[in-house]
């Protein structure tokens, strides 16, 4: 009795242990971010941070605001959102309502290997086929630009989108799709009507996840979109992304201790409190949708 | 023995597989009556009723041959011709588990005019109350009508997808064993509810339990083994089955 005692409390606490080591290492890494961003704060007004609108840290005339890596992060996030969400959820849709089982087996497999393909394949896929096609139908596209790789980062993410989709309307009872039918709707109607609704919460984190793929995206972004801060809107304009810079300074010689290299880790709080405000957005507003109809 | 059919099975067989589940079964469904489908677990019942509404077809590996017509226009329900959508608009059906829709209860009432593209809102609010009324919920939901459907309790559930099913119009409605997940004053409305329907409509009842076929049904059918061993009035088939079958299992026997 006793030795069985001592066991459970043994994998309780080697439990404890390995559930602990993720959130030390996350607040690990908090730290040593904001540690290490403290000398940047500490010479930059936060005023001229958040307002200025050129970011040219690594220049004599140095200029110091945040906003066009923020735009370009945005703009290309929002480029692959656009790609990724209706083909995502269209595919989803398919498998799980449409596809025969067996081809289903066959498409599912080779749909989760473009999510296998490393990002740099993607980045040069950007850059040397993606981008002299759309200069073909856009001639005053430039050789760099946030659209190529925003197309290609959506196409990258389709896999987490429709197969974490699919994996929950899989998961909606065959009883709710059977009351739809048995009404007289077609497997479209009980698709879009009624599957997708009692998937919500799946789907929803599917694009959530998306979503922050692409934001956290640095290689496909860092090849194709061209390293240039630039505060625009227009997906023809070369553009540079938070993560981006941080893989610039990264590969450059700038010396540790620097305040050059400080702003990187300047660059990474920013790029924190981005995904940090998204995910609890999205904790909200499945928060929200789960009261509303569950 | 029956005034007015409202549908007819003729040599109905089926299939799933290289299972033969359903034998040559024959049956007559009066109108605006009530017929019940008894039998031991396995021997078909709901495969027969499923087979009123084409369900079957959303699963792969199933036959059937022969016919259930539809009266008055005589059309072959399970005709390929004919579509299957069509079919589900002229018979409603209430499954075992109370199965609502992730909406309002406004909106799984109307679930059936907007697939059909209604969305007249007056029209709307009035097939609502009207369904609701018909199926014995409306004072309970009239002011919570926007509220989440799950909400409601199980038995309140089962009466929000009659009145769902009702809300189109059926002329038959089948019930799958509808009290099967319900307590008994939840049972015992759903019954009430059945034998107030049918003065308008027709319908078609699994169940497992004989006492319910009893007090609901004005004809039984007793099924075993994918054949329909005796078809007759309620009263006949409880009072003096002919065969000797039907005696043993509503006797406790076997099943």
């Amino acid at each position: 009795m006793e030795a069985t005692k001592a066991k459970e409390k043994i994998i309780e606490a080697g439990l404890l242990i390995a559930s602990a080591s993720s959130i030390l290492t996350t607040a690990g890494i908090i730290f040593v971010l904001f540690y290490e961003s403290f000398p940047f704060f500490k010479h930059t007004s936060f005023f001229e941070f958040i307002t200025e609108k050129q970011w040219t840290p690594l220049f004599a005339d140095r200029r110091l605001g945040i906003l066009p890596l923020v735009a370009g992060t945005l703009l290309t996030t929002l480029i692959a959102t656009i790609i990724a969400i209706p083909v995502g959820l269209i595919v989803a849709i398919y498998l799980s309502e449409y596809a025969p089982s067996r081809l289903k087996e066959i498409l599912k497999p080779i749909l989760e290997l473009l999510a296998a393909v490393p990002t740099v394949v993607y980045g040069y896929f950007a850059l040397l086929f993606l981008t002299p096609l759309l200069q073909s139908f856009f001639p005053d596209i430039s050789g760099f630009n946030a659209l190529s790789p925003g197309i290609v980062m959506g196409i990258m993410i389709i896999p987490y989108i429709s197969s974490l989709s699919e994996d929950s309307m899989k998961a909606v009872p065959m009883a709710l799709k059977e009351a739809s039918y048995a009404l007289g709707a077609t497997r479209f109607q009980t698709s879009i009507r009624v599957v997708i609704p009692a998937a919500f919460s799946g789907v929803a984190s599917s694009f959530l996840l998306g979503i922050s793929r692409a934001m956290g995206e640095t290689m496909v972004v860092a090849i194709a979109a061209g390293m240039m801060p630039n505060l625009t809107a227009n997906p023809f304009e070369p553009v540079q992304t938070l993560t981006s810079y941080i893989v610039q300074v990264s590969l450059g010689d700038v010396p540790h201790g620097t305040f050059e290299y400080s702003t990187v880790f300047a660059v990474g709080v920013v790029l924190f409190f981005m995904t940090l405000i998204f995910n609890i957005l999205s904790f909200f507003l499945r928060k929200g949708i789960r009261e509303g109809v569950r | 023995m029956v005034d007015k059919i409202k549908a007819e099975v003729r040599r109905l067989n089926f299939w799933y597989g290289d299972n033969h589940v359903l034998k040559n079964n024959n049956l007559i469904v009066a109108e605006k009556m009530v017929t019940a489908l008894v039998g031991p677990s396995g021997c078909g019942k709901t495969t027969l009723l499923r087979s009123f509404n084409r369900m079957h077809e959303l699963y792969p590996n199933t036959k059937s041959e022969g016919e259930i017509l539809i009266y008055p226009d005589s059309i072959n329900i399970l005709s390929k011709e004919i579509d299957a959508i069509k079919i589900r608009m002229r018979i409603g059906m209430v499954f075992q588990k109370p199965n609502p829709f992730p909406k309002s209860i406004y909106e799984n009432v109307i679930y059936g005019l907007r697939i059909k593209g209604n969305s007249k809102k007056s029209y709307l609010d009035e097939i609502v109350e009207e369904s609701l009324k018909k199926a014995a919920l409306f004072d309970e939901v009239k002011d919570k009508l926007h509220k989440s459907a799950y909400d409601l309790s199980g038995g309140q559930q089962q009466r929000l997808c009659i009145a769902r099913a009702l809300a189109t119009g059926p002329e038959l409605l089948l019930f799958d064993e509808p009290t099967s997940a319900l307590d008994p004053i939840a049972t015992a409305r759903i019954e009430e509810l059945i034998a107030s329907l049918k003065k308008e409509i027709t319908i078609l009842i699994v169940t497992h339990n004989m006492q319910q076929a009893a007090r609901v049904s004005d004809y039984t059918a007793f099924m075993y083994l994918g054949e329909i061993i005796e078809f007759g009035t309620t009263n006949k088939i409880f009072t003096n089955p002919s065969e000797r079958l039907t005696e043993e299992y509503l006797t406790g026997r076997f099943g």
